[in-house]
């Protein structure tokens, strides 16, 4: 498992290279092409950071987020997820770039190696903005009884974060 | 407008329980801190970014989406059973699915809206039938081969190996969304 994590980035490079020129594609220009645009993209994501990363900020500073870790770890504990997560899961399924500035303080927090911080990226990477993407796609649709549909989309990202604690303390020990 | 509500609950909390513990002095720290650490993230996000937005790029054009898309036909056929009949939405379901799971959001989003009105179109009143629900259950659990931003961050904290997390990222996700669509499958049978 190791092996194929080290070499999956530098293969999947040469790969799709090497693929699109075989197809008479241009590479390198498409590289280029999308750069700018995740760029882009970045350019109208700074604000949001900078606003989110504040209020978490001040979360931290003024002990909410100790308190509320401290107020949940009963639950928590039965489920083996580490308290320190509690604030990320209660924003995870509301906002992404939130869930991003509250996971990348904890894993500073507690190093980013660390059992907590390795959760912390392991519940970013398997779960959704689960709020969000269900207003998009029922809006969208056009749909207004969307039935069980939170609850269940809810309990996939319970179990997210479920395993990501059991992941995050069976694959690194 | 919810993360308005949000936002200004975050303040307000903070504000309040800094008051009732005495802690509120180190507020306005926190908050210049929080505001360079938000340029920070940005600027320790964006060569990654910069980079998998490019692979993305490529990996759309040289038809790996497509190709995915007839790997994955017999799982799609038993989630959702309507692409039998229906092939314009067993494109657009398949390369909802594949764009996720390639990490390209961009992409991903446009083709599950798609997906959802067509879904909608089959029956006239506006109540989610289970297939919806189920495309929906399956986009808010991210199946993701890649998580470059959440590696970025990794690595921008100096992660021994940023891309360590691969296997216990695959198996979380999958662990989540195979549970929500079981849990969406027993959900559909009961609920009216």
């Amino acid at each position: 498992m190791g092996l194929i994590s080290s070499y999956l980035v530098p293969i999947l490079l040469f790969a799709t290279a090497a693929w699109a020129l075989g197809k008479k594609e241009d590479p390198y220009d498409l590289l280029l092409q999308g750069g700018r645009e995740g760029l882009q993209l970045l350019w109208t994501l700074v604000p949001t950071l900078v606003m989110m990363l504040i209020a978490v900020s001040m979360l931290r500073v003024s002990g909410v987020t100790a308190w509320l870790g401290e107020l949940l770890s009963p639950v928590f504990r039965v489920f083996g997820i580490p308290k320190e997560t509690a604030l990320l899961v209660l924003i995870r399924p509301i906002s992404g770039s939130a869930a991003l500035s509250v996971g990348t303080e904890l894993m500073a927090t507690y190093g980013v190696d660390s059992t907590v911080g390795r959760t912390v990226a392991v519940m970013l990477g398997s779960t959704e903005t689960t709020f969000y993407t269900v207003s998009v796609y029922f809006g969208a649709a056009g749909i207004s009884k969307t039935r069980f549909t939170l609850p269940a989309a809810l309990f996939a990202d319970f179990v997210g974060f479920l395993t990501a604690s059991i992941t995050a303390r069976l694959f690194f020990t | 407008m919810v993360i308005s509500w949000v936002w200004t609950g975050m303040v307000a909390i903070s504000l309040f329980y800094g008051l009732l513990t005495g802690q509120g002095g180190n507020l306005s720290g926190g908050i210049s801190r929080g505001a360079q650490e938000g340029i920070t993230l940005a600027i320790s996000l964006a060569g990654s970014l910069c980079l998998w937005s490019g692979v993305g790029k490529v990996m759309e054009k040289i038809g790996l989406t497509a190709l995915l898309g007839r790997l994955l036909k017999p799982v799609l056929y038993k989630v959702f059973p309507s692409c039998k009949t229906d092939s314009i939405l067993q494109g657009y379901l398949s390369g909802n699915i594949c764009a996720n799971f390639l990490g390209l959001g961009n992409a991903a989003t446009p083709m599950g809206i798609a997906a959802a009105k067509r879904l909608a179109s089959h029956r006239k009143d506006s109540v989610a039938s289970n297939e919806l629900c189920r495309l929906i259950v399956l986009n808010t659990a991210s199946i993701q081969c890649i998580p470059a931003t959440v590696a970025a961050v990794r690595s921008s904290l100096g992660a021994a190996s940023p891309f360590d997390i691969l296997p216990a990222v695959w198996v979380s996700s999958l662990c989540s969304a195979g549970l929500g669509l079981l849990c969406a499958k027993v959900l559909g049978k009961i609920w009216d």
